[in-house]
């Protein structure tokens, strides 16, 4: 009866801590949607980058003299779900703006319910093409480079390739599959010479990496495009290391090289894939450097992608409403279409004719030292670069 | 001139499982009023020869028919759509309904309301299911859960159940078994009444020979499958046979035996 | 010619490791009839403290007596939850041990990442068998052949238990027939508690095993219970052969089917489990059931309708339900309409479940399909929002017209889990035909229209026909068609002798149950203003019987209760706490212990023991008869 009582204590001690945000009246509220209870381990690291921005944007004296207030959901990642944290935040804690979510669908229900409620809202990470182009609208903008971006980034590599037949394994829901389709229509592009000899679509999560792996060794390609990540990569790079697939292929590989996705690999990190991700090891700039010693000072840890998407989602919300001087959507929209603003990766533009920040992301190879995997050869990619010309996007995006 | 067929009529019925025959060639015959007892020993295959009179299960050959209706191969319900009213050895009720509702029940699918979705099914033929209680009596129990009755209260209320589509024919498995030996005399003389007054033919099996020759009009014994006696009760108690197989062994008392596979 | 005996290995490999856990499902199944939702997080916590100890301690024998002290851990752990837990609940109502192990998993969901980290954590590789083994030129894991070895030696080993052992002989015994060996005299409450930890630690072994191939994370119960389960039910319940040749079957249909169908993975388990209990309801190797001890009996509460004042009760509570927009804000309005949307959701499987005895595990696709059919009327055909409501549900109706039709042929766990197939085949039809649903990116965009846009007139709006809903549905139970139904559960037997057609009477309740789930879906379309597969998800269908369990399954009105208690913690704890998993699961468990009647029959009891203060003359003759049916 004691140990239940105890139990009961500690269950309602949680539910008081995650209790604690309290705002004024005249704070500047920004409401923060994510999936905490399913995706820990993006959103954890992604939560201590925008509590170290919220930090600094206090300390140097709030936005236009007032403070900022974040405040938090969890979406359990489910898009109803969602939608309700939305609509709290909205209706009941009276924010500004609407910020984050991770999953593509869950970015697309929220920016759908920002269109119809007609409010302000900053997709940090989801990152299927739709949230700005096809389903885009007035009141949503995107962080992150996009599935297009980050498929051109690695077409560019990969286009450089001598391999002629391709096969390719992704997740099997909707950014596996965009990820596949924009990379191969834009290898298509550069090499008409190469062949798709096989593609495989484990379920997301659920992999079941033998058979896979043989698969798609048993197709025989020159090279590999991976978009599996998280548990699923584990499996698939686990296996394939076992069985030689990776063997004298080349491999390339949506996100590996974020260190959410390489850093579990430890020694069974592949050698030499060409990968798209955050070496904040290797990064020497002043603004990376600056970020990286607050975030270490203040975790003692060392930052992952998340990390960077967190914080800059903060910085980015907060340059908007400064530049708008109001928290009025319209002022908001106006303000961050065109936008400017430093980032740890440099300088970032909200592009006016689709709302997508032109935030770039590291290409590199894979590789490993003192049995961690890290990133070599790395270079930036600006977002800017990467995206299609103006006409094109006209076409893609539907009339506001 | 043609006579009038008889209430049932079984012809050669016959059930083999596996190559051993459980029922073989059975015939018999049943009049209007008329209470037969069907009895033999362990595993003489009449609750097989039972289940196939009220279609759980299905002869290999032979023709059981109802007034002259063919009833082999008709699912339970479509037997009991035909007048025939069952108890079971093991009581069938549905425990969770009052007394009164598992009656109403019964008389809701007679009446062939089933898919009625809109009326009060308490108020359906609330009366009559109050008649039918009081038949068996019952009345006193009407609103009191089944599942709390005690096991004669149970076998009297299945009797109301059976009751309830007017039948031509009872069936009863064992309708005493396991109550004590006052209610079985009770019961049987209660089912030997409303037998006698409504002109239904009944057919029972029953271990409890004093029950057996105190109520039945008729007896048939089975062993092995086959019928091995037909007659009054002074015949068949006479009939040296029948001692030396049957009754020879004692009253036996069916420990663990259940419903049949079907159930 | 190598490579296809190479996948065939590959296959068995994979079968393997779900061998093992489904084994322990099946054990623990067969004997204590408990649907184990925790199952799946036992073989997560094998592998989270297999993962510790195996990088704690050094060596081959850090690594392999890392697993196997994992798995002991584990089932004693499995010990403790079921002398804890599961014992209190072994007489509640049927399925009511599903809502105590779901709590569990629940929990043990946020637990582990509060222990173990957020990340994924990645294992050291089995000593001896880190390598591969070159068959033909195409390689085959060492570790994969240890594992396609040590399946069937689990086998053997248990087979060995079970008809060596007089503990297997018990085992045996109960799973046929569990009043038989009370009976027998055996100690049962001991013979559980053993079963429960021979499963268990069948299921944390299998974790522990997945080290040197998987990664460690907090997910990983959920990527297997349902699969594991899956193989069960084909196998046959309680059937050890039986999951072992369902492991086989869908690990080499999945082995050989991606090389045809690259997306089959899928649902290539839940098509196997629809057709093989469409063709044999009781799996490959199971035994037609021992028709199922049914417990309702114990608290014999005869359902009757409500009276006069309980009416003007409901009414006021209405009344001032309806009120709620004069003095709330838009956003309790919107949780307002959610709640009142569950309850129609929630009543919809209570009807089916309470009055008709089916407990579906994938009502969630009627619901769904209501929803699509919204989207789909109102997206393409541009229909008015009326209309659409109106209409949208005929999606659900048919959808259960048609998967209601083989389901009701079925009964017990294997009519739950063809329901489950056939919510499963829905979900992925909505998932993979993106041409026309969108994918998992949904269709979005279904507002309502201007007259019910206010979230006070959607308020409104749901709120009425929740009401509408509940009634009609209360007076179907006191209908004659109502009596039938219960009837048919009841006594299946003495339904049929009497007349009743139960399959019909069955069908013709899934029917009305998914219709109304559907009308619940077509208005959660316009709350949400779109539409996901997640709308016919597993995890919906699971939020369904939670509900109805809480409430209470034995009542009439549990439903409604335990869908505005569950909804309302719901959306209020993952509002206020990231873990809201630990703290829900918590007071489920909670519940389970203290009601195990549910929220209303508990209400119920302390009612009647109010009521009687008379003596209770009648229990002397209170006999609880436990017939056959």
């Amino acid at each position: 009866m004691r140990a239940r009582n105890s139990f009961v204590g500690a269950a309602f001690a949680l539910l008081a801590a995650g209790m604690g945000h309290s705002a004024l009246a005249d704070d500047i509220k920004i409401g923060e949607i994510n999936s905490y209870s399913l995706l820990p381990s993006f959103t954890e690291p992604y939560r201590k980058g925008w509590q170290l921005a919220v930090e600094e944007i206090n300390a140097a004296g709030g936005i236009n003299g007032k403070k900022l207030v974040v405040i938090s959901k969890d979406d359990g990642g489910k898009p109803a779900d969602a939608q309700t944290a939305a609509n709290e935040l909205v209706s009941s804690e009276g924010v500004a703006m609407l910020t984050g979510t991770f999953l593509s669908n869950i970015g697309l229900a929220v920016s759908d319910f920002a269109n119809q409620k007609k409010v302000f809202f900053l997709a940090a990470e989801p990152l299927t093409d739709a949230v700005t182009w096809a389903k885009g609208n007035k009141y949503t903008f995107r962080l992150r480079p996009s599935n297009y971006m980050q498929a051109a980034m690695l077409v560019e590599a990969a286009s450089k390739l001598p391999a002629k037949r391709w096969a390719t394994i992704a997740p099997n829901y909707e950014y596996g599959q965009s990820a596949v389709a924009v990379f191969k229509k834009l290898m298509s592009e550069k090499r008409p010479d190469i062949q798709w000899v096989d593609e495989q679509w484990p379920p997301q999560g659920k992999i079941d990496a033998g058979p896979v792996v043989q698969a798609v060794a048993q197709a025989n390609p020159e090279a590999i495009l991976n978009v599996t990540f998280g548990p699923d990569l584990v499996k698939l790079v686990r296996e394939g290391n076992t069985r030689g697939l990776f063997k004298g292929r080349e491999v390339v590989s949506f996100l590996t090289g974020e260190p959410e996705y390489l850093d579990p690999l430890k020694e069974e990190t592949p050698e030499g894939w060409i990968v798209t991700g955050y070496p904040w090891y290797s990064i020497k700039t002043p603004e990376h450097d600056a970020f990286l010693k607050a975030y270490q000072a203040k975790y003692n840890d060392y930052p992952r992608l998340g990390s960077i998407v967190g914080y800059q989602t903060i910085k980015a919300a907060a340059a908007i409403i400064a530049k708008a001087g109001s928290t009025d959507t319209d002022k908001m929209i106006a303000a961050a279409e065109g936008i400017s603003m430093p980032s740890p990766f440099g300088e970032i533009t909200f592009r006016k004719i689709d709302h997508q920040s032109t935030l770039g992301a590291f290409v590199g190879k894979t590789a490993q030292k003192d049995g961690k995997g890290v990133m070599v050869d790395t270079s930036y990619k600006k977002g800017s670069d990467y995206l299609p010309s103006d006409a094109e996007v006209e076409k893609l995006r539907p009339k506001d | 001139m043609s006579v009038a067929p008889p209430l049932l009529a079984v012809e050669g019925l016959t059930k083999s499982y596996g190559g051993i025959h459980a029922v073989r060639g059975v015939s018999f015959s049943l009049r209007p009023g008329e209470i037969l007892a069907l009895i033999g020993p362990n595993g003489a295959g009449k609750s097989t020869c039972f289940d196939m009179l009220n279609g759980q299960n299905k002869p290999d050959s032979g023709h059981v028919r109802l007034l002259g209706e063919e009833t082999t191969g008709k699912k339970p319900r479509d037997i009991w759509r035909m007048g025939v009213g069952r108890t079971f050895q093991i009581t069938a009720t549905f425990a969770t309904m009052t007394v009164r509702e598992n009656v109403q029940v019964a008389l809701i699918s007679h009446g062939r309301q089933l898919f009625n979705l809109w009326g009060s099914a308490p108020n359906v033929d609330r009366n009559e299911a109050g008649r039918l209680l009081e038949l068996v009596g019952m009345g006193g129990y009407a609103d009191r859960p089944c599942g709390e009755l005690a096991y004669g209260d149970l076998k009297r209320l299945e009797l109301a159940v059976a009751l309830a589509n007017d039948p031509k024919l009872l069936l009863m498995d064992e309708p005493t078994a396991g109550m004590a030996p006052r209610e079985r005399v009770e019961l049987m003389r209660l089912t030997a009444q409303i037998a006698k007054e409504k002109s239904i033919g009944v057919l029972f099996t029953e271990h409890d020979m004093d029950v057996v020759f105190e109520h039945a009009d008729r007896i048939i014994v089975l062993n092995r499958g086959t019928l091995i006696a037909e007659g009054s009760p002074a015949e068949v108690r006479g009939n040296p046979q029948v001692q030396a197989i049957y009754l020879g062994e004692g009253l036996l008392y069916e420990g663990g035996h259940r419903e049949g596979a079907s159930a | 010619m190598a490579f296809y005996v190479v996948q065939f290995l590959t296959g068995l490999a994979s079968a393997a490791s779900l061998f093992l856990v489904a084994s322990g499902l099946s054990i623990i199944f067969g004997v204590t009839r408990i649907v184990n939702f925790a199952h799946g997080a036992f073989y997560m916590i094998g592998a989270y403290i297999a993962f510790t100890l195996t990088e704690r301690f050094s060596g081959a024998f850090g690594f392999w007596g890392g697993v196997v002290a994992a798995a002991l851990a584990v089932a004693l752990i499995g010990v403790l939850v079921e002398i804890v837990l599961l014992r209190r609940i072994y007489h509640a109502p049927e399925l009511f041990q599903l809502l105590g192990t779901f709590g569990l998993t629940l929990m043990v969901e946020d637990l582990v990442v509060l222990i173990w980290g957020p990340d994924d954590l990645v294992g050291r590789r089995a000593p001896g068998f880190k390598g591969a083994v070159d068959f033909f030129g195409q390689n085959i894991p060492s570790y994969d052949l240890f594992l396609i070895a040590l399946g069937p030696v689990v086998l053997g080993v248990l087979w060995l238990l079970f008809q060596r052992t007089r503990w297997g002989v018990l085992v045996r015994a109960a799973t046929q027939d569990r009043d038989m060996v009370a009976a027998l005299g055996v100690n049962q409450k001991w013979l559980f508690t053993s079963v429960f930890a021979v499963g268990v630690f069948l299921a944390a072994l299998g974790g522990a095993l997945q080290i040197p191939r998987d990664a460690v994370h907090h997910a990983m119960d959920l990527r297997i219970i349902v699969e594991v389960f899956v193989v069960v039910v084909i196998g046959g319940l309680g059937s050890i052969v039986g999951a072992f040749v369902a492991a086989v079957l869908v690990s080499e249909l999945n082995a050989f089917g991606i090389l045809i169908f690259p997306k089959i993975s899928i649902i290539l388990v839940f098509l196997v489990m629809a057709v093989v209990l469409i063709v044999r309801p009781w799996g490959l190797f199971g035994k037609p059931e021992a028709a199922a001890r049914k417990t309702p009996g114990l608290s014999v509460n005869p359902w009757r309708p409500l009276t006069l004042n309980e009416r003007l009760a409901s009414l006021a509570a209405l009344i001032i339900a309806a009120m709620l927009p004069l003095f709330a804000g838009n956003y309790a309005l919107t949780v307002g309409s959610e709640i009142a949307i569950f309850v129609i959701f929630a009543v919809s499987l209570h009807f089916l479940m309470s009055v008709g005895g089916l407990a579906s595990f994938g009502h969630a696709a009627y619901f769904g399909l209501g929803a699509y059919g919204v989207a789909f009327l109102a997206k393409m055909a541009g229909l008015p929002m009326i209309v659409c409501l109106l209409l949208g549900p005929l999606l659900g109706c048919m959808g259960a017209a048609v998967f209601g039709f083989f389901a009701v042929q079925l009964s017990g766990v294997y009519f739950a889990m063809l329901t489950l197939a056939f919510a499963q085949i829905v979900w992925s039809i909505a998932f993979q035909w993106v041409s026309v649903t969108g994918g998992d990116n949904g269709i979005l965009g279904v507002w309502p229209e201007k007259w019910a846009a206010s979230p006070s007139h959607f308020y409104w709006l749901a709120l009425g026909v929740a009401a509408l809903v509940t009634i009609a549905l209360r007076v179907m139970v006191f209908s004659p068609f109502g009596y039938a139904l219960r009837a048919t559960r009841d006594s299946l037997l003495r339904s049929e002798a009497v007349g009743i057609n139960a399959k019909r009477i069955q069908w013709t309740a899934f029917v009305i149950a998914g219709t109304t789930a559907g009308i619940g879906g077509a208005l959660f379309a316009y709350l949400k203003g779109s539409v996901f597969p997640d709308n016919l998800g597993i995890s919906l269908s699971v939020d369904a019987l939670v509900m109805v369990l809480l409430g209470g399954v034995e009542t009439v009105s549990g439903g409604v209760i335990g869908a505005i208690v569950y909804k309302a913690l719901n959306i209020w704890l993952v509002s206020q706490t990231d873990l809201s998993k630990l703290v829900l699961g918590g007071f489920i468990v909670l519940i389970v212990v203290v009601f195990p009647k549910g929220i209303v029959g508990m209400l119920e009891i302390l009612a009647q023991r109010r009521r009687k203060s008379s003596p209770p003359g009648s229990s002397l003759l209170a006999k609880p008869v436990e017939s056959a049916e």
